[in-house]
């Protein structure tokens, strides 16, 4: 039973999770114990405590997480993205560097997630105090920003310049090593929360997730299917069920061994990978009705039924045998019937009568051959026709011909000859000049269905 | 295979607590706080944990470490796309292996021979985060939507005059953003998911709605058709941080699974059909067994921290790959549950992730802006 009371945003608490984790590397890093050796670092004439080098934060994750330089120069590249450590030098470049530049940990106080959304208030307040301080330290989206303030909240501006006012005057009676690290702090913080724009913005989610469909409480089944687990192993058969998982399990590894060979990223493919060597050769040698086939194409028809329906080669391969034994109207009749499923609503009607007519009636030209029952069945549901109603006799018709047809098909001539005669390209070898790009031809588009065009000249790059 | 529910220890508590299928949408009684039910069904759900616990099932790291271990990983970059103005946000492949549809959040979608890099086709839709689309199994068209709450399918004219736009036929329609649409195995079903929590499929000629999935409690962000010889399920993920199996027939959920913690961005099948793999927001990618009915892995590392957007397995299922909203793809071992590489590029998240039809390359979209071909 499962009580659905989101209430929060979906975007929003995505976000807090990320910022949770983040937030407990964090912590590691300045755990006693097992966190980074902060030392004082000099900025300028001032001497900040607590800082790191940017090379101290990825020796240390490369070291806790065990991941190479990249890895740690990425996620500690995060971590400074999202405003948990920020750089001394050069504060508006919120990126890692991997040398002794000077870095600190931004304090609780100012972390993203627990002042979210940034008080509009606090930022006008900040953007006074950089202009009383300094005028013209602002730059230009901040100057920006801070007109718009000016105008949006204007009703208390007195109290924003009030409140500038007084934090300067508050802060320079602190020692010199403390304003500027406040200072630092403060503005990583609104770099962060008010990024320059273009700049990276952490706010930049996508559209709200997580409308909760009704205020209701709905009690949903997955109890009942957790049951439904449980109830479907008898009390007594532990092993039973533990040999089902097991040959599960196994027969993913069936299955990938299978395939190993056939995966172009697993095993390369012949004669090369077109994105990589720019040589379509691979892709002509595989269409879909080529005069020879591959090796690799005809030996995974025998891997499983479906392989070889899907291939059109393989199907059409098959179609000549089942005529050959007479018995091709079972393909014809599989290949009408995926027809009405997956066809247009409107001409169900129509597909019905004709498979009917065809297939299914006394004397009909491909008469099928399906069990009286399933028979019954589907004569009568033909009687008001839709989509599913051939699904029966379809489902029937597949099966002998995966359990009686397609295994003899395998030990057949006629497939051991499409084998031996199938081609195992050569591998390309690599060319002397490798930076040498081959022309890169353009193919005709699939909408192009049988015309043809001028734009079939290749295009070069 | 459904024996006798055992309910003596377990549903002693609640005696007059009988199960049947109409409970899944009942309403609470009124004088049943929420709290208290919480606390009951926890309850209940860990006593059922440590039952099923005690059933030893085996993981599919433990039976896989006989197998051998996967080498040096080397894939690149082969292709970059760039013609989107703003994010990417989904994309998909052509059939004939080599043509890509990409939509964007600034409302473009754009067909492209990701061989030669050219754009072929653009069209600009009047909703902004075209958060799906795809390509027809023809070739011929293609269906996209996002914030306008429809799924339109255009089909590509090759007349570089005429508007694609003007040949737009709008085929489904929601109460809420479309996150995801696939055509069936045909152009002329599209199987649709949304932000109002349901699934749905649809004929594109008319319009018409043939089906409607409802079970999901919150938004559903992504689903995938099963690739079974009967051709007759998809699986969906959502908010709700459940997976759910649905028959297509009749619209029922046949099976649900409710293991991650946070939302399920991305579903994608086994390539045998008989297991799907999740990514989700909690940062890992879980693989589901659809026969043992319950979670066989799960694809973690404790340094990444952000979710995962979009998942797809190589051709033999050995690999799959993750894209992150750290802007990383990881490649997983499937088998041993190990990471084999991590890929950079990308300078923001990655959106969505699709392996190529015959297993060359794989396609990533990203909110830089640019589509990568990797291989």
């Amino acid at each position: 039973m499962t009580i659905s009371t989101l209430t929060r945003g979906g975007a929003q608490r995505e976000q807090q999770h990320c910022l949770r984790k983040m937030e407990r590397v964090i912590i590691a890093m300045q755990d006693p114990d097992i966190g980074l050796k902060m030392r004082n670092q000099r900025l300028l004439i001032t001497v900040i405590p607590h800082a790191m080098t940017g090379n101290d934060i990825m020796e240390w994750l490369i070291q806790k997480y065990n991941i190479t330089d990249e890895e740690a120069g990425h996620l500690g590249g995060l971590l400074v993205q999202y405003g948990y450590i920020y750089p001394l030098k050069e504060p508006r470049s919120l990126i890692l560097r991997s040398d002794d530049s000077p870095y600190r940990f931004q304090t609780p106080y100012f972390w993203t997630s627990s002042r979210w959304p940034a008080s509009e208030l606090d930022y006008a307040i900040y953007l006074a105090k950089k202009n009383i301080r300094k005028q013209g330290e602002l730059v230009d989206y901040e100057k920006q920003n801070y007109n718009l303030l000016h105008k949006r909240i204007n009703h208390t501006w007195d109290f924003v310049v009030m409140q500038a006012r007084e934090q300067i005057r508050a802060s320079k009676q602190r020692r010199k090593a403390d304003r500027i690290v406040l200072e630092c702090q403060e503005q990583a913080y609104w770099l962060v929360n008010k990024p320059c724009p273009g700049a990276f913005d952490v706010f930049d989610l996508g559209p709200e997730r997580c409308n909760v469909l009704n205020s209701r409480v709905i009690l949903n089944s997955s109890l009942l299917f957790f049951l439904l687990r449980i109830s479907s192993v008898p009390n007594n058969s532990l092993s039973s069920h533990f040999l089902l998982s097991l040959s599960c399990v196994c027969s993913f590894m069936k299955f990938c061994d299978q395939y190993h060979q056939h995966d172009p990223i697993m095993s390369g493919c012949l004669p090369s990978n077109p994105w990589i060597s720019d040589d379509t050769t691979h892709w002509t040698i595989n269409t879909d009705l080529v005069g020879t086939p591959t090796r690799l194409r005809v030996e995974r028809w025998s891997f499983s039924f479906m392989e070889l329906l899907n291939d059109c080669l393989g199907r059409r391969e098959f179609m000549t045998y089942l005529e050959k034994e007479f018995s091709g109207e079972n393909l014809c009749f599989w290949e009408a019937c995926e027809d009405l499923r997956h066809g247009e609503s409107s001409k169900i009607i129509l597909k019905v009568e004709e498979v009917y007519k065809t297939f299914l009636s006394p004397g009909a030209a491909r008469w099928v051959n399906i069990d009286s029952k399933t028979m019954e069945r589907t004569l009568e549901g033909i009687k008001q026709p839709h989509r599913f109603v051939m699904d029966d006799a379809q489902m029937h018709i597949y099966f002998l011909m995966k359990k009686d047809s397609y295994p003899r098909y395998l030990k057949s001539d006629l497939y051991k000859n499409m084998l031996s005669k199938a081609i195992v390209p050569q591998e390309t070898k690599k060319s002397v000049f490798p930076f040498m790009r081959r022309q890169r031809h353009s193919s005709p588009s699939p909408a192009m269905v049988s015309q043809a065009t001028e734009d079939n000249e290749p295009k070069y790059l | 295979c459904v024996g006798p529910i055992r309910t003596a220890s377990l549903l002693s508590q609640r005696e007059h607590l009988s199960l049947t299928p109409e409970m899944a949408t009942q309403e609470v009684q009124p004088n049943e706080t929420l709290s208290n039910l919480k606390a009951e069904s926890d309850t209940l759900k860990t006593k059922l944990e440590d039952e099923r616990a005690k059933l030893h099932d085996v993981e599919l790291h433990q039976v896989a470490e006989k197998v051998d271990g996967l080498g040096q990983f080397i894939m690149k970059t082969r292709r970059t796309l760039k013609g989107h103005g703003n994010k990417v946000l989904c994309m998909d492949w052509c059939k004939d292996k080599r043509r890509i549809v990409s939509s964007s959040q600034d409302g473009k979608v754009i067909v492209w021979d990701a061989f030669t890099t050219n754009k072929e086709h653009a069209v600009t839709m009047p909703c902004t985060w075209v958060m799906a689309c795809a390509y027809a199994p023809s070739g011929c068209a293609v269906a996209c939507g996002g914030l306008d709450n429809k799924c339109s399918v255009y089909p590509l004219s090759l007349d570089k005059n005429e508007n694609l736009a003007a040949k737009k036929k709008s085929v489904a329609m929601h109460t809420n953003y479309l996150s995801a649409c696939s055509f069936t195995n045909s152009d002329m079903q599209i199987l649709t998911s949304s932000g109002d929590g349901t699934c749905a499929l649809w004929d594109v000629e008319s319009g018409q709605l043939l089906q409607s999935f409802h079970g999901h409690a919150a938004d559903v962000l992504c689903l995938d058709l099963a690739p079974s010889e009967t051709g007759n399920t998809f699986i969906s993920g959502g908010c709700d941080k459940k997976a759910n199996v649905w028959d297509m027939r009749s619209g029922q959920c046949i099976q649900s699974f409710e293991t991650h913690e946070s939302d399920i961005n991305s579903v994608r099948y086994y390539p045998s059909g008989d297991a799907f793999a999740s990514g989700s927001d909690d940062a890992t990618c879980r693989l589901y067994d659809l026969r043992a009915d319950r979670e066989v892995a799960i694809y973690s590392k404790e340094s990444i921290i952000f979710g995962a957007s979009s998942v797809d397995f190589s051709l033999s299922g050995r690999l799959l790959f993750g894209g992150y909203n750290d802007y990383t793809i990881n490649v997983w071992d499937v088998l041993k549950g190990t990471r084999v590489s991590i890929l950079f590029g990308h300078e923001n998240r990655v959106s969505a992730l699709r392996v190529s039809p015959d297993g060359t390359a794989f396609c990533s979209g990203s909110w830089d802006h640019t589509l990568r071909v990797w291989a």
